[in-house]
């Protein structure tokens, strides 16, 4: 016999369901009057440090259909480099600059869009700089759990092929999948949930 | 706020024997919205490890109150009055502080209010549907509202959800954050859902059903239920060979 080894049991997920909008976006979701805006529509105002830039893209299934309730959120550093939370403890970020938004899926078309800064480099666990990046999670309809991944920018070529974690992706045309398009200050980012060009997704 | 230093360490591995499979045909949506290749499993890094964190100046004084956030002329909605009220817990034990917790439901007829929903029990002009709230330093969270019903759903021809109400959590990194459902005490409805059948191990499905809690109950006004959330515990970052700060 040993002492027993207590750990509780993460919650269990569930999917976010077709209205996730009424919890999360009420006033998109024709809710309106119980908050004032919905959270994270802006992550910057006119003190913001950085380049201006617009992540612009859809979430596709595995016909190719843009699902159209799909809510999407990003977590992002400044443009130093640093996170607005308390769990950063390498410096100040921009407090003029939130680092998360929240965007749901247009409901004809299927876009999101994030007006956002250009993040600075973080450094991995070893002090090696990932290249810049933009977390996201995406839930909707039919996903149980949330999904996690990445997107990395088009212009940063030199620091994504240094990047330990786009370095563990064994298959290498799979990359690319994780890479926003740049034209002009605009990202183009489709997240495939299925087929040849599946985005690859994140345990982490 | 206490002056302790924020845990900064990566979350333990996500059971996901514990948590649904991404396809789960009998829930007929997920079948194309669930990915087929494998997940790339990473330690968290900072961008994983820290997350948003939302003030108190965020809450309206109703927020937690579905029984009031919508009302008009103060009438309140048509159903069963419940206050609905747990912690916010890590897989230690430890709470969750200061956490942002989103809710969100159909009325006592089993209706959402959003754009797109047809159903056809009626609207209660008296209710939203939408709460939140942030956890206190005990990691609890309570809110009152009314005992969502029941509805059918597209999926097979006479599926039904059982009651339950939609939970937001963001913890304190941006890889604990998580969505799921509340179900209630006793519904006979719970399994026979295909969504909550996406669960396979029946502790699990059992730990999203919140028991009636007549010591929480208000005589002469509410019923009540407890339910406690787990998020992802964190490690210990003693012993972890990081550079300063990280």
């Amino acid at each position: 016999m040993t002492q027993p080894l207590t750990y509780f049991k993460e919650t269990p997920s569930q999917t976010a369901g077709p209205y996730v909008h009424i919890g999360c976006t009420p006033n998109f979701s024709g809710l309106e009057g119980v908050y004032a805006t919905d959270l994270g529509t802006k992550m910057l105002n006119d003190d913001t440090e950085g380049t201006r830039i617009t992540i612009r893209g859809r979430v596709l299934d595995g016909t190719g259909t843009p699902i159209k309730d799909a809510l999407v959120e990003i977590w992002q550093a400044d443009v130093k480099g640093l996170y607005n939370s308390p769990t950063e403890l390498r410096g100040q970020a921009d407090p003029n600059f939130t680092g998360w938004g929240r965007c749901p899926s247009d409901m004809t078309s299927g876009e999101f869009v994030f007006e956002t800064v250009k993040p600075g480099q973080v450094p991995f666990k070893d002090g090696r700089l990932m290249a810049p990046h933009v977390t996201l999670w995406i839930v909707a309809r039919g996903i149980n759990i949330g999904l996690q991944t990445r997107m990395y920018f088009s212009d940063e070529e030199a620091a994504n092929a240094d990047d330990p974690i786009l370095a563990r992706i064994e298959h290498r045309h799979r990359v690319s999948t994780l890479i926003g398009t740049k034209a002009g200050n605009e990202y183009t980012f489709d997240i495939h949930l299925q087929g040849d060009n599946e985005t690859v997704f994140f345990d982490i | 706020m206490s002056n302790q230093k924020p845990e900064t360490g990566a979350f333990f591995q996500r059971d996901r024997n514990w948590q649904p499979d991404a396809y789960t045909p009998k829930y007929k949506t997920s079948i194309l919205r669930s990915p087929q290749k494998p997940l790339l499993s990473l330690d968290g890094t900072l961008s994983e490890v820290t997350g948003p964190v939302f003030g108190h100046n965020l809450l309206g004084e109703l927020d937690n109150d579905l029984l009031l956030n919508f009302s008009k002329d103060g009438q309140t909605p048509v159903g069963e009055r419940i206050v609905v009220h747990g912690r916010v817990l890590d897989e230690r034990g430890v709470p969750v502080k200061g956490t942002l917790v989103e809710f969100w439901q159909a009325n006592a007829g089993g209706r959402y209010r959003h754009k797109k929903e047809t159903y056809l029990a009626p609207l209660d002009p008296n209710f939203g549907g939408c709460g939140r709230t942030i956890t206190d330093e005990n990691g609890g969270y309570c809110f009152r509202t009314v005992k969502p019903g029941a509805y059918p759903w597209p999926n097979g021809v006479n599926d039904w959800r059982p009651a339950h109400i939609h939970f937001s959590l963001f913890g304190h990194g941006f890889s604990q954050r998580l969505i799921t459902q509340m179900y209630f005490e006793g519904d006979p409805l719970i399994w026979k859902c295909p969504i909550v059948q996406s669960i396979g191990d029946k502790d699990a499905i059992n730990q999203l059903i919140a028991p009636l809690d007549m010591a929480s109950a208000i005589p002469m006004d509410s019923l009540a239920y407890k339910f406690d959330i787990i998020l992802r515990g964190r490690r210990s970052t003693l012993f972890e060979n990081r550079r300063e700060g990280n």
